[in-house]
């Protein structure tokens, strides 16, 4: 009979294993998806994985790698610091929302100006907008004890519905016939978020993700504030003895998740989308979830799930087209990642014993 | 805009209707969590059981096998949730979402021939005499059955969980897991009944937008539904009775805005269907002052070594 039994440590060896063996149980699941789908497996998993890298038209895709990888690898920096303390903002795709709204919103209102403060200011009224989004449910939560997940989920939708309104109403193109969604910021230059090296794909984005990676390693290892956030998650009484405040952790945490997303959104809206529209979001905020549990809640390993899960949705995109896979299979396909992952997480903690039924 | 237009019986009739989804859904997570699981995947749940109950629906024309097979699909993706959070000892939270984002996915896929598609009718019951009082009549009296069905399960829940034995283990459960295990009760079992009682609630939920709300198929088409759902439990304190109450004042909120939209108010369309949300989060504000009511050992994860 199988018993599990408690380490008295984390395995260090399982740490690292099982993502990789989530992706590789998932792949073989998928395998089967696909096959039930009535699609050749092999091709469908060359053409996710394989093609986008060093297929044919790998030029066109490798950069998309970055584009598509800097907002996941943004939103789950944030996401996993709180996740960390035992705080789930799980309404990143919200703050993304208005980190969009709100820098677009600013580029907007200078058009059609032309000057080098522009972007910056947008910068910041993303990071600003999304920071506002996230500080209503730790307000809430510090304040009457609600709960932050069911908070920060609702105004999700509250923030889907303020995009809408604002693509059919404030933020219309006033020249646009009137056709829904803004003015296209890829043609106003100063609001212009665009690629750093041409053709490869590099915008301030994924600069600013690159920063957030190091900042949140050095946050986490360096830093008596990641020391009291690591301490909070792991034993929660032990880190009230040891004065930490939890009331400033659960405002730090939201507060930087939210400008992060806010951010990704903003840089989102600037450069690869280009304009305020109707279906500006694509899941970005529920996808850096499974990024930020796949990479560990770790900085290093984020970036690098942050990739992968990348490559699933340029690679899906591939299949989608050249197979006729389904959109949804990708999500599924995602959403199976991270059972997959939360499914072998217990090795980590627990040992598999073989033992005959005690007698009593 | 005209107020007059709003017919006020017509309204508290569709508020009935309006309030059955999220009622299912939360009466179900309602006996989850007060064995002591949060399960964060009624969202999931309930959109499987509505591309479940729709699929078999519109296949065999009957309703009432649609709603069975609604039930069995949310039952069946609970259990997913069940392994990993009582065998695997995943984290609830992570687990619950999981649930959500694959269960969004999966339904997806599933309904990919469906949409477009009427589903065979539900007969309503028009009770003959009952359904001729006038007000009350049409309010109460000639809904589909499972607008009663809903209120059944309040009553029964109510009583099984205040008055039978399986309801003071499944308390006990929920309280303190560790007594309950040195008492001999198999928590890992209730709880993991708990968890399939609760997947089918949410599946019958899901299927009761899909096949009567609304009905069609449509990705996505719960819109949160199992969020507010999650919500209406903190609201009602953990207690039946007042899920019933949460979930007609949710349901009336939305059918108000939804006459105040035809009715032609001058507010935008999109900043009204906003209004749900809006009082979820306000409701939350109200009722979290007083978590003393919240099952003690909520989310925490039972392993029999410690």
């Amino acid at each position: 009979m199988l018993r599990l039994e408690k380490r008295p440590q984390p395995s260090q060896v399982w740490t690292y294993l099982t993502p990789l063996l989530a992706v590789v149980i998932t792949m073989i699941m998928g395998v089967a998806l696909f096959a039930a789908l009535g699609k050749d497996p092999v091709a469908a998993i060359t053409t996710i994985f394989w093609e986008p890298l060093f297929g044919e038209f790998a030029f066109y895709y490798r950069p998309q790698l970055l584009i598509k990888g800097a907002p996941l690898v943004l939103i789950a920096i944030g996401l996993s610091l709180g996740f960390r303390a035992g705080i789930w903002n799980i309404g990143a795709e919200g703050q993304y929302i208005i980190g969009a709204l709100t820098g677009a919103g600013v580029g907007l209102a200078f058009y059609p100006m032309e000057s080098w403060v522009i972007f910056p200011l947008m910068v910041l009224a993303g990071a600003f907008g999304g920071w506002i989004w996230a500080m209503i449910p730790a307000v809430l939560k510090l304040r009457f004890g609600t709960n932050e997940i069911l908070v920060s989920l609702m105004l999700v939708y509250v923030a889907e519905k303020l995009l809408a309104a604002m693509a059919l109403g404030l933020m219309k193109n006033p020249e646009g016939m009137g056709f829904p969604g803004s003015r296209n910021l890829r043609q106003y230059e100063s609001a212009h978020n665009a690629e750093l090296i041409t053709g490869s794909g590099m915008h301030w984005g994924v600069v600013a993700a690159m920063i957030a990676v190091i900042f949140a390693y050095i946050l986490l290892n360096r830093h008596i504030l990641g020391y009291h956030i690591r301490l909070t998650g792991q034993a929660p009484r032990a880190a009230r003895f040891a004065g930490v405040r939890p009331a400033r952790l659960v405002l730090f945490c939201l507060g930087t998740s939210g400008a992060l997303a806010g951010l990704a959104g903003m840089f989102e809206v600037a450069g690869p989308a280009g304009q305020v529209s109707i279906d500006f979001n694509v899941g970005y905020g529920f996808t850096a979830i499974i990024v930020a549990f796949l990479g560990r809640l770790h900085p290093v390993g984020i970036l690098l799930a942050g990739l992968l899960m990348a490559l699933t949705y340029i690679g899906g995109e591939l299949a989608q087209s050249n197979l006729g896979l389904p959109a949804a299979a990708i999500q599924l396909f995602q959403g199976m990642l991270l059972f997959f992952l939360l499914a072998v997480d217990v090795l980590t903690n627990y040992r598999i014993r073989l033992s005959r039924p005690e007698v009593a | 805009m005209e107020f007059g237009s709003i017919n006020p019986v017509l309204l508290l009739a569709s508020l009935m209707v309006a309030a059955t989804p999220i009622l299912l859904a939360a009466l179900g997570e309602l006996v989850v969590e007060r064995a002591g699981v949060l399960n964060l995947g009624v969202e999931g749940m309930m959109i499987i059981g509505a591309i479940c109950g729709f699929a078999v629906a519109v296949n065999t024309g009957s309703p009432v096998l649609g709603f069975v097979a609604a039930a069995a699909g949310g039952a069946l993706l609970s259990l997913l949730f069940a392994i990993l959070t009582q065998f695997a000892l995943a984290n609830q939270v992570a687990s619950g979402l999981a649930l959500t984002l694959f269960g969004l996915g999966l339904s997806a896929l599933l309904g990919q021939g469906y949409v477009g598609i009427k589903p065979p009718p539900i007969g309503k019951l028009d009770i003959p005499l009952l359904g001729d009082i006038p007000l009350l009549g049409p309010v109460l009296f000639s809904h589909d059955l499972m607008v009663y069905f809903g209120l059944t399960l309040v009553v029964a829940i109510w009583a099984m969980l205040k008055y039978s034995r399986a309801g003071l283990v499944l308390r006990a459960v929920g309280e303190n897991h560790d007594a309950a295990h040195a008492l001999g009760y198999k928590v890992v079992r209730i709880r993991v009944l708990a968890i399939l009682f609760g997947g089918a609630c949410a599946g019958l939920g899901g299927a009761y937008i899909s096949l009567i709300r609304v009905p069609q198929w449509t990705e996505g088409m719960t819109a949160g539904a199992g969020w507010i759902a999650l919500a209406l439990v903190v609201f009602a304190s953990w207690k039946a009775g007042r899920v019933l109450l949460g979930a007609w004042i949710f349901g009336g909120v939305t059918v108000l805005q939804l006459n105040l939209q035809a009715a032609g108010i001058a507010i935008p369309v999109e900043y009204l269907s906003m209004s749900p949300y809006l009082i979820t989060i306000l409701v939350l504000v109200i009722m979290s002052a007083d978590r003393s009511r919240a099952p003690a050992s909520l989310g925490r994860i039972f392993h029999a070594s410690q």
